[in-house]
């Protein structure tokens, strides 16, 4: 049950970023909410490389093994490449985001998305 | 923008130069430890980030960090079709040659042929490509510090 | 070395717009009007490697071009039984969307040489213009799942960039945000899905992945959870009502050239769904049959939805480009519905029947699509151009002095509508013969809806192409690069106007035999065989031309010199024959289509609501639609 834990940590982060999304009317808590949902998603890919119970220490393949105990090994090393990926892709959303966010704010004086509705039906 | 108090413009002063080669480090041993170009990047951007808030800097030379950005990339991509050369894109044509740019050959402990060498001239165009990422990074991270900040406390038009 | 660029193709054509785009601001800084040439001339070297490609991939049987990054021609590696590196992997139809990018990239770019002229900031354009092209080819090119989510995220970067580009127009800002925040969560959900995947199976390899999904005993929870997300998303970034929202918001902020290639990104999400629902999960149909007929209905009933909604929100619309945009969504319905009925009966007898027919139309109609909603995109630019407005009620006029935009205008608005003997109508005849014979109720509405189509065709042609010139109309004609760029898109829609059996050999009978696995293609004719019946397009033209001479010497035959006289020249209001001042009138747009929209006001009321604007609103209805469709998955 233990090694489930990050997998319930997942489900709430998302969980919490997607309640901010659809509920929360202002655009920085909805900037901050897809951050929380980047995280859930990050901790839940970085959580696959360590499947199979064993695996202990970090990926690096070495000649030097350190001998963590019988039967263990490398944690997945593919995982790590796709986490390290979505953190990158993550902070050029945000960025892009936050310029767009303070740029309707500097145009209109909105802060609120129910206020942002020049574009609609 | 106001500078802060000295104890913080003092320790800046002294941690710029650690930090920034703790960055350096990162980058260069890509291939090696964890880290790389974007982690190494990140680190180097923060610390302009620290000069921004700590002393208040509001004259940043936008078009060397432009440039240096622009260059990362198309090194970057230039040595993908440089690899084109023997006859497959993005093929490492450095590595297991001799050369003494990162192209070091290693004799391997029996049993661990690919095993992580602990060499740092070794790797090919991969610690290559490092480095030109973490020009881009960094120059890119402290480009949107510097925009998104200054616009911030002055209101004026970024580019 | 010419063999080996052949076999680096998919990888290059990738990389060549990455090059320019990369080195677009360094020679920006030095002159502006360098940096244009020299994107231009990235187009235009990547439009020439596409077209080979395509001539290698198309020509042969079931030919397909794969490239491993890295791995100097020695093919996947495996480590255990898991391929290693990332492929590429160029098919049928993945050849058939890159000839549609590049195209559309190469007629938009000419456009956009006077569009942007007078704006600032000229190199950042074309750079996000270049990145938005590597990545449309990187969505189609790739073979790697987590590869799709990375070209994914840099189209959405990248067209939330150039949607933004017009700085001065708050406006711009707002629907560049939404279509930011809506895209993200999308990309987000999608990063789910490719965990679940990879914790089942330990790779991501499209192919590879295939033949473990197909290999198992049954189907586990997992994949069918996966099935659902990835569809799901997918089909947000192709603008599936109801999932549909922002899309309007960022066609029509975004400038005309722009739009035109959002459109092939949209495309390029339609690709991905049928990617996953053919390739990924229809390796082995006795395993996921099920599965993949249930995906089939649920690709139906988003394909009914966004024709049907599509078209009534477009007839009361104001703005030009939105109401292009609503259309855009109307005609995504009928490839979803077309590739829909495919694939529900994907292994079943009724297949070779209608099934086949079904997803040949779907296919030929993504082509056509992207090219006359490409032209008629870059006339609406042109119109905005000149009149300085986008909104409908104030334009008027236009035609007197357009009349090269005037006619593409025309052959587009044709095409779209489905009237023979356009592209539009081959396409829209082999998806109405097959789904009627699938189901006639459909069959029926796929019909009316094109019918409305050209209805609000000729509610904008009236409004900005007739009656007298309005105040702050710019007078004369586009300059010529942008008509160029519109000569383009329509010579490609007059070949296949006419030679649509043609195309179809060539290119949609490849990518059909791709997706479904099958093969087989029609003979080279001129003459199209649907299930049912045939079309020839150059029988109906030659029809046609003699229709209009018997007409025309029919008139000749008559009495010259009868004008209107007397009270039938009077202006005519609504049955009261009022006396106007001598003004010329000028009917505004919305006018047109009064009584029709009024008579349904208790379906627009609603629907007009459900299009609120609010960002938060558009999560709920993506996170209510995922719901809907696992459950579907899952239960069904």
């Amino acid at each position: 049950m233990l090694g489930e834990l990050p997998y319930f940590a997942v489900v709430a982060l998302a969980a919490i970023g997607l309640y901010i999304v659809v509920m929360k009317r202002n655009l920085i808590k909805i900037a901050m909410g897809i951050t929380l949902i980047e995280a859930g998603a990050n901790l839940f890919l970085i959580t696959l490389a360590y499947n199979g119970g064993d695996r202990l220490s970090a990926p690096v393949f070495t000649s030097q093994i350190m001998r963590l105990g019988e039967g263990s090994s490398y944690s997945l090393p593919t995982p790590h490449a796709l986490t390290l990926t979505s953190i990158v892709i993550g902070v050029a959303t945000t960025a892009l985001l936050l310029a767009f966010i303070m740029q309707v704010y500097r145009k209109f004086r909105i802060s609120e998305a129910d206020e942002l509705r020049r574009l609609r039906g | 923008m106001r500078p802060m108090s000295p104890v913080v413009r003092t320790i800046t002063k002294l941690s710029f130069g650690a930090i920034f080669l703790f960055g350096a480090y990162i980058i260069l041993h890509g291939h090696l430890t964890p880290g790389g170009g974007f982690q190494g990047g990140a680190i180097i951007a923060t610390v302009f980030a620290l000069v921004l808030v700590a002393f208040g800097r509001d004259r940043w030379n936008k078009k060397l960090l432009s440039t240096i950005e622009s260059s990362g990339l198309l090194a970057f991509i230039g040595l993908g079709f440089l690899g084109l050369t023997t006859g497959y894109f993005f093929y490492n044509f450095i590595a297991g040659t001799d050369s003494p740019l990162f192209g070091k050959v290693i004799e391997q402990v029996s049993g661990y042929e690919h095993a992580n060498s602990a060499s740092l001239l070794t790797g090919g165009t991969v610690p290559l490509m490092n480095l030109f990422v973490g020009f881009e990074v960094l120059a890119a991270l402290t480009l949107i510090v510097v925009v998104l900040g200054l616009f911030a406390f002055k209101g004026k038009e970024g580019d | 070395m010419s063999g080996d660029l052949i076999d680096n193709l998919p990888a290059v054509i990738v990389a060549i717009p990455l090059l320019f785009a990369f080195a677009t601001p360094l020679i920006g800084k030095l002159s502006v009007k360098l940096s244009r040439l020299w994107a231009l001339l990235g187009v235009v070297v990547t439009t020439a490697l596409m077209y080979i490609l395509g001539w290698e991939v198309l020509s042969g049987d079931a030919v397909v071009k794969s490239y491993v990054f890295g791995a100097g021609g020695d093919g996947l590696p495996l480590i255990g039984d898991n391929p290693a590196r990332i492929a590429f992997s160029v098919d049928g139809m993945s050849a058939f969307m890159g000839l549609i990018m590049a195209t559309v990239a190469f007629g938009a770019v000419i456009y956009s040489f006077s569009f942007v002229r007078k704006y600032s900031g000229n190199d950042k354009f074309f750079t996000l213009l270049l990145l938005m092209l590597a990545a449309n080819f990187g969505m189609v090119f790739t073979g790697d799942l987590f590869n799709l989510f990375v070209w994914f995220e840099i189209s959405s970067v990248a067209v939330c960039g150039l949607t933004a580009f017009r700085s001065n127009r708050g406006e711009a800002f707002e629907a560049a945000a939404k279509y930011l925040i809506y895209s993200t969560v999308a990309g987000l959900v999608f990063l789910f899905a490719i965990g679940l995947l990879y914790g089942q199976y330990g790779h991501l390899n499209i192919n590879y992945l295939a033949g473990a999904i197909g290999g198992q005993e049954e189907m586990m929870m997992v994949d069918k959870i996966a099935l659902g997300l990835m569809v799901t998303v997918f089909a947000l970034k192709a603008g599936a009502v109801p999932i549909h929202m922002a899309t309007p918001d960022a066609y029509s902020e975004a400038p005309a050239p722009i739009t035109a290639m959002f459109v092939t990104a949209s495309q390029a999400g339609l690709y991905a769904v049928f990617r996953v629902s053919f390739t990924l999960y229809g390796g082995n149909l006795d395993i996921t049959g099920n599965l993949i007929h249930i995906a089939g209905w649920v690709l139906i009933i988003l394909g009914i939805l966004s024709m049907f909604v599509g078209v009534t929100m477009a007839l009361v619309q104001k703005d030009i480009k939105r109401l292009m945009a609503y259309h855009a969504i109307s005609q995504t319905g009928y490839m979803l519905l077309g590739v829909g009925v495919g694939l529900t009966v994907l292994g079943t007898g009724k297949f070779d029947e209608f099934g086949r027919t079904a997803m040949t139309g779907g296919i030929f109609h993504i082509f056509n699509h992207a090219l006359y909603k490409g032209l008629l995109f870059l006339t609406a630019g042109a119109l905005i151009y000149k009149a300085g407005t986008r909104d409908l009620n104030r334009m008027g006029g236009l035609g007197r002095d357009m009349k090269f935009t005037a006619i593409f205008f025309i052959i587009g608005a044709l095409a779209i509508s489905g009237i023979p003997p356009m592209n539009g109508f081959s396409s829209k005849l082999l998806i109405y013969e097959s789904v009627f014979s699938f189901n006639p109720v459909i069959g029926a509405i796929a019909m009316l809806v094109s019918l409305l189509t050209l209805a609000s065709f000729v509610k904008v042609f009236y409004a900005a192409f007739m009656g007298p010139r309005a105040k702050g109309m710019a007078r004369g004609e586009v300059p010529t690069t942008m008509l160029l760029g519109m000569a383009v898109l329509a010579g490609m829609i007059l070949v296949f106007t006419f030679a649509p059996a043609l195309v179809v050999r060539t290119l949609v009978d490849p990518a059909v035999n791709a997706l479904a696995g099958s093969t087989g293609r029609t003979d080279a004719s001129l003459t199209l065989l649907t299930g049912q019946g045939y079309w020839n397009a150059i029988v109906f033209g030659g029809a046609m031309v003699l229709a209009v001479i018997i007409t025309l010497m029919v008139r000749m035959l008559g009495n010259k010199g009868t004008t209107a006289k007397g009270e039938g020249k009077k202006p005519y209001l609504f049955g009261n024959s009022t006396e106007i001042d001598g003004r010329p009138i000028v009917i505004p747009g919305s006018n047109v289509y009064w009584g029709f929209t009024k008579a349904l006001e208790r379906y627009y009321r609603p629907v007009e609501k459900f299009h609120s604007g609010i960002v938060n609103e558009y999560v709920f209805w993506f996170v209510s639609t995922l719901g809907v469709v696992i459950l579907a998955m899952v239960v069904l």
